[in-house]
């Protein structure tokens, strides 16, 4: 994963759509599975494929809606997603951002995300990022002409061409944590003794919610 | 200075500021689940770690799992992909273990049933759990949230939650609701007036008499729809009712430490002229039932509304989806099937009120399928002891064990394509309760009203 985003060049797929939810993303039947890996074949079933699918089929022989925007020939091998207003919103599950991983999307442009879906895609090294409706609106009229476009982590900047389109914000740690992969879990425990000092603080406090014998 | 009960939760559980500007939560509680845990396990495993704390843990299988032919346990559990997911819940909670009550214990159910019902969702609390309907906790001034799987694991490493602070919003609904207006209502009629995205970035305190009047159970209902607004974290206030509720559950505390805890509890409010960043006004009175006829939960109208003209592509999609016409009546919606369930509207006093509306009366020919899914073994105990399954089951609605069931359907309940469900849950998005099939999120009380009649009615005619 590391530094895979410094510069990432790629074209735009358009999902025109607000509220675009994470049942959608990624449909509950897929999320039996125990693995992070093999969503991508499932990314968005229910509008890409004709049929409900089921975990574990061949998705090759499945017959596909063909005005989605995904199965359009112009598209193809397009890894840049962009969409408008409240992009990943409902069910927590983790299962959107790792399908979309899978499918091959390196950035997912919105002009807004939920929250959760937010945090997941950070938590996993998916870019997102939010921009203002009028340049969401160019963007969407440069992936009708299917032109490439490039994301400049390291500047902030959206360019085509070589011509700068826009500036995106992202919080720095967070751009950090894309660029180098960073091991989360390992940072938090450098405050081991803090947590620790914390925690025998707490349970004289409340010592109620250290017991959960039955 | 002045504080929200959101900064008051928020600043007694801060550990440590992190080189990066976020945060360290400590977490008193984590509930989990067959669904987000697996992945999380794995990679605590694969990483060498170890649970930091497991007497904070508390585990229970609910979306997967079966509502007919319980007593098989997990071999009732036909779709094989499923069975494994809940044998690795029962796997992981036993292997380390953490306190499971599992298929074949009565006290399973619904994660966000469970919690408050065991007195494991305590005021002055941090909760989290793999499940965005976390929310739900919230109603006893506990600061709940719903997490993503690689939150799961880093709670589990850690027992610290990595957040930023969220902005306070208040929601004040004032005023006195009608006979037949539910907690559901309230909840939906907020969604309607700020938006999906309204909350985003916000904890949401619930306030004002309705809310002050209302159980501890409607609460419930109310706060964990706010992710359906957008907030992550919904919230009201400890006072007597919550006290109330909270006293001689089981994992309460007892005896002296009960003194002590009730006691600081009482602090679990805002302050008088704590800071709000947003705030909301709804009049109670002048609610009505509220149903949804979209894809969203914001795309809701009162039940005597009329379906909005298609002014953009969201509307226009999903008035294809829902099979629906613009300017048609919601009264003229036919329904195929009736679900009351969910984190939402399963607990007891759900049931009672849909009980006592259906009571003696027979469903609609029209109705191919009416069930109702007890949000825990125990809501269940308590239902049969009261009689109610016998009022539903008289009426024509199957009476189901406990777990998500149609609410999302990972387990086998769910609609046909094309099929109109009134339901008591919380989304409504496209094949969400079965693929091609349209939800109607309703309140128990509109449900059942609407069980009778076979389309959607104005439920306090019934009052
Ligand atoms: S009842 Fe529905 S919303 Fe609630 S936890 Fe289960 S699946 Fe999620």
């Amino acid at each position: 994963m590391k530094n895979q985003y410094i510069f990432h060049s790629g074209r735009i797929i358009p999902l025109s759509r607000d509220n675009v939810d994470t049942d959608q993303i990624i449909p509950k039947q897929f999320l039996k599975s125990i693995k992070k890996s093999g969503f991508g074949p499932n990314l968005f079933d229910a509008w890409r494929y004709e049929d409900e699918g089921y975990p574990g089929q061949d998705n090759n022989n499945r017959s596909l809606k063909e005005d989605f925007v995904l199965n359009q020939d112009k598209y193809t091998g397009a890894d840049i997603l962009i969409s408008r207003k409240n992009f990943g919103c409902g069910s927590s599950r983790e299962h959107a951002v790792w399908s979309l991983m899978d499918y091959g999307f390196k950035v997912v442009i919105a002009e807004s995300f939920a929250d959760i879906f937010y945090n997941n895609c950070f938590n996993n090294g998916l870019l997102p990022i939010k921009l203002p409706e009028n340049i969401i609106e160019d963007l969407f009229l440069l992936s009708e002409e299917n032109k490439e476009i490039e994301v400049d982590l390291i500047e902030q900047i959206i360019l085509c061409g070589g011509k700068k389109l826009t500036d995106f914000d992202i919080d720095p740690f967070r751009k950090q944590c894309i660029l180098e992969g960073l091991d989360e879990i390992g940072l938090s425990l450098k405050y081991s003794e803090e947590i620790k000092q914390y925690e025998l603080k707490r349970e004289k406090e409340a010592p109620w919610i250290f017991n959960t014998d039955e | 200075m002045a504080k929200t009960l959101y900064d008051k939760l928020w600043d007694s559980h801060e550990v440590a500021e992190r080189e990066d500007g976020t945060f360290l939560l400590y977490i008193d509680r984590h509930l989990i689940h067959e669904v987000t845990s697996p992945q999380a396990f794995e990679g605590l495993k694969m990483n060498g770690r170890e649970p930091w704390r497991i007497s904070s843990i508390i585990a229970t299988p609910d979306h997967n799992v079966p509502t007919t032919e319980r007593e098989k346990g997990i071999e009732g559990i036909k779709d094989e992909v499923a069975k494994l997911q809940v044998t690795t819940l029962d796997k992981n909670c036993s292997d380390l273990g953490i306190l499971q009550f599992d298929i074949l214990d009565k006290r399973q159910g619904i994660v966000h049933v469970v919690g408050p019902e065991q007195g494991v969702t305590l005021p002055g609390m941090t909760l989290v759990c793999g499940d965005s309907h976390t929310s739900t906790h919230g109603a006893l001034a506990t600061l709940a949230m719903g997490i993503g799987t690689s939150e799961v694991e880093h709670v589990l490493a850690t027992q610290c939650l990595k957040a930023s602070k969220l902005k306070n919003m208040k929601v004040l609904i004032d005023g006195k609701l009608s006979p037949g207006v539910t907690a559901k209502d309230v909840t939906l009629a907020v969604i309607g007036k700020i938006g999906t995205a309204g909350g985003t970035g916000y904890a949401i305190e619930y306030s004002g008499s309705v809310i002050e009047n209302m159980s501890i159970e409607g609460r419930m209902t109310v706060c964990n729809m706010s992710i359906e607004a957008g907030a992550r974290v919904g919230l009201v206030a400890f006072d007597e009712i919550t006290e109330e509720y909270v006293k001689n559950r089981p994992f309460a505390p007892k005896e002296e430490e009960w003194e002590v805890a009730s006691s600081d509890w009482k602090d679990l409010k805002s302050d008088q002229d704590a800071h709000f960043d947003e705030t909301i006004f709804i009049d109670g009175s002048s609610l009505k039932p509220q149903v949804t006829w979209g894809t969203s939960p914001e795309m809701v109208l009162d039940v005597d509304g009329i379906v909005p003209e298609a002014d953009s592509e969201s509307i226009l999609h999903a008035l294809e989806y829902m099979g629906l016409e613009a300017g048609m009546k919601i009264s003229d919606i036919k329904l195929d099937q009736i679900f009351i369930g969910s984190c939402t509207n399963s607990r007891i006093e759900d049931l009672r009120l849909a009980a006592k509306i259906i009571e003696g009366k027979k469903i609609s020919p029209e109705i191919k399928r009416a069930i109702v899914v007890p949000g825990s073994g125990l809501v269940a105990e308590q239902a049969i002891k009261e009689g109610l399954d016998k009022v539903f089951k008289e009426s024509g609605f199957e009476w189901r064990a406990p777990g998500c069931s149609m609410c999302l359907a990972m387990n086998p309940d769910h609609l046909g394509e094309r099929e109109h469900c009134a339901s008591t849950s919380n989304r409504n998005f496209e094949g969400r309760q079965g693929y091609g099939g349209r939800t109607h999120l309703v309140s128990p009380a509109t449900a059942a009203a609407s069980a009778i009649e076979g389309k959607f009615v104005d439920v306090r005619e019934f009052f």
